[in-house]
């Protein structure tokens, strides 16, 4: 009789909310933009969805009072033995079969899984340097997209005008981002929380809007387009032996090639994380005064975070332009930063797995639900409300205990 | 005497158009334990950030060991051996106790002694070993004053400034607390500039004392005169 008893427990705040949803629903689709009214289509759409939260609240309370623990007993038994048998495979192991599995990858999949997954890797290597800044430096910045919009139009310029090779640029792609960092850096990273965001807000924008509107270098709103693939020489065998040049062409042969960035990627980050200067930031995350009490120059790693956001977006940028061939200020709205913020946040500030999955969350979802174009965002904005809600720390919290380099127990 | 360690002399400084410090002097001379007394809103927390260069001195000079320092920046004075327990400890809550004690080394280079003076701080708060992998804003009040403590000394000051250390914690601790800070001055032979709203805590640690208020020194005294000092027990002994 429990279960009784949990029912009451829950039925009023249940009926709240569905009477609230109703209120809420009613004017998004009885109200029509010629004046009319109706009322049915309101009433049969929250009923499917009384009767889809009905079933989730009869399984809560049946949870609640026990019923389940014949079911749930065995299962959770399972899961916590497959979870002790995981922790005993060394890191390595793990690490080394997701490996193998990203370098099989394209070999199982089509044109469609690796364009999906070129995406993902874009985003993993943004959301990378993003949580440096964000993850553990603690500085809110808004218009993080505008550096990797400098990689993407310094690969695109030098290579229209100057024909220089993806190779030789994405390290000037990076630098120049950086150098950008650096600029806005500085004047404005003396500023702490809301102030910050704002600026790097408006900065975001202003390189946008020069993008859009500085028609003899950019071309403005029509983008550059003709940028060549990333290429390579290799040996043939075609008549004796001789060198030939070949252009990246195939998919996965992309799909490579932002592997190993990404791969890269991870390493570096990985790296800082846990060294001095990775501590040393997450001290001025959480107390930027007492940071500086205790010796620590806030102001350059502030903008060596900065610049090193910065360098990765430079990074995804230069790869981004030679993957689409074609680059255009659209591809830098305000909106990108946003999705960058919430796939760091959404995969766990400060934790690289988490960003892994939240960038392939973020990207494979919408992909998904395509059918459902129309209420993507709806689905978007209720996931992360759910996410706040259940898993404030993100999908994968970072782990806070671990050891640095230099630490010795 | 020697020459003070830690002089200022005249020192204004404020916030903005709000002079919290209207021309402060003090001289601490090196191995002693100086109070400085006050009610809440003095300006004490004030002048310790004013040393540290968080707060820009206005007018005046502070000298550190002879220089001059109201230029140097705050992030240097730990490797001159000047460091600050905040008031309300500001420890990283979300770095583990271990963390936090290698963020006060964070200017040394020295790796070995690093680790045997974290086991030094170990063994002074046996409290802080147990907790070692526990993450900082996880610790009482007591242990998160103590790490803060603890943290200050791995920059292995010569001069420590403490800002309310008995702050909102419960007596017994405080107690320990004040132990262990007579026991670093001993040991150690650090300077210790203490500022306090308990008073009478203070002047019984301290062997001189400064009396505050809004912005100004009104006294100073040996700590043993200051507490027989009838207007002293009537306004911050509250008798
Ligand atoms: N960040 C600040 N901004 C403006 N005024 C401040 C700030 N901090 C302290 N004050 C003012 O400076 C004066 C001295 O404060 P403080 O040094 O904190 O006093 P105490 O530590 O003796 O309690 C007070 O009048 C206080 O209101
Ligand atoms: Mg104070």
């Amino acid at each position: 009789m429990s279960m009784i008893q949990e029912f009451k427990k829950v039925w009023k705040t249940y009926t709240i909310g569905m009477i609230w949803l109703l209120g809420l629903l009613w004017p998004l689709l009885g109200i029509h933009p010629d004046g009319t009214l109706s009322f049915e289509k309101t009433f049969t759409v929250w009923a499917y969805l009384f009767a889809g939260t009905f079933i989730c609240l009869i399984v809560y309370v049946l949870n609640k009072s026990g019923s389940l623990d014949a079911v749930k007993g065995p299962v959770s038994k399972v899961w916590e033995n497959g979870s002790a048998a995981s922790k005993t495979v060394p890191l390595w192991v793990w690490l080394l079969a997701a490996f193998v599995m990203a370098l099989l990858f394209p070999q199982f999949t089509g044109r469609y899984q690796q364009d999906v997954a070129i995406n993902v890797l874009i985003y993993v290597c943004l959301g990378l340097g993003l949580n440096i800044v964000v993850g553990l430096c603690g500085m809110l910045d808004l218009g993080y997209i505008a550096f990797y919009g400098i990689g993407a139009y310094t690969y695109a310029l030098f290579n229209t005008h100057y024909g220089v090779p993806f190779w030789i640029c994405l390290p000037i792609s990076a630098i120049f981002a950086l150098i950008a960092a650096c600029i806005v850096g500085f004047p404005t990273l003396r500023m702490r929380g809301d102030y910050l965001a704002i600026v790097t807000l408006g900065f975001g924008e202003i390189i946008r809007l020069i993008l859009n509107n500085w028609m003899s270098l950019t071309n403005g709103p029509n983008g550059i387009m003709g940028i060549n693939r990333p290429g390579m020489w290799w040996i043939s065998f075609a008549d004796g032996i001789s060198f030939e040049h070949f252009w990246f062409k195939k998919l996965h042969l992309m799909y490579y090639v932002i592997l190993g960035l990404v791969i890269l990627t991870i390493i570096a980050v990985n790296r800082l994380n846990f060294s001095r200067v990775g501590r040393a930031w997450e001290a001025i995350r959480e107390d930027e005064t007492a940071a500086e009490l205790m010796g620590v120059n806030t102001f350059i790693l502030k903008l060596l975070a900065y610049a090193m956001g910065g360098f990765f977006a430079g990074i995804a940028g230069a790869f981004f332009v030679a993957r689409m061939k074609f680059v255009s200020p659209d591809s830098f709205i305000f909106y990108e930063s946003a999705m960058v913020l919430c796939m760091v946040v959404l995969g766990g500030l400060g934790s690289i797995p988490g960003i892994i999955l939240g960038a392939a969350a973020l990207i494979v979802f919408p992909e998904v639900f395509r059918e459902f174009e129309l209420y993507r965002m709806l689905a978007f904005g209720a996931v992360m409300v759910l996410m706040m809600l259940f898993r404030p720390a993100g999908l994968i919290p970072a782990k806070r205990m671990g050891t640095r380099s230099d630490d010795k127990e | 005497m020697a020459e003070p360690i830690l002089e200022l002399k005249d020192v204004h400084s404020g916030y903005g158009s709000i002079k919290a410090l209207k021309g402060i002097s003090l001289k601490i001379y090196p191995g002693e334990v100086v109070a400085i007394i006050g009610a809440n809103g003095a300006g004490k927390s004030t002048t310790l950030m004013t040393i540290c260069g968080i707060t820009k001195a206005t007018q005046g000079e502070i000298y550190y060991q002879g220089n001059l320092i109201n230029k140097v920046l705050p992030e240097k004075l730990p490797t001159l051996g000047l460091c600050q327990v905040p008031e309300g400890r500001r420890i990283f809550p979300r770095l583990s106790v271990m963390e936090n004690l290698r963020m006060g080394a964070f200017y040394r280079n020295d790796t070995d002694q690093i680790m045997k003076d974290m086991q030094h701080a170990y063994e002074m708060f046996p409290i802080l070993g147990e907790r070692h992998n526990q993450e900082g804003g996880t610790l009482s009040g007591g242990e998160q004053q103590m790490l803060a403590i603890a943290r200050a000394l791995m920059t292995k000051p010569t001069v420590l400034l403490l800002d309310e250390p008995s702050l909102g914690l419960a007596p017994i601790i405080v107690q320990q607390i004040f132990d262990i800070i007579a026991q670093i001055n001993k040991e150690e032979g650090t300077t210790i500039l203490l500022v306090e709203q308990n008073a009478n805590l203070a002047l019984q640690a301290a062997a001189r004392g400064y009396v505050m208020e809004t912005g100004e020194i009104t006294l100073e005294d040996d700590a043993q005169s200051l507490l027989n000092n009838p207007k002293i027990r009537e306004a911050y002994l509250g008798e």
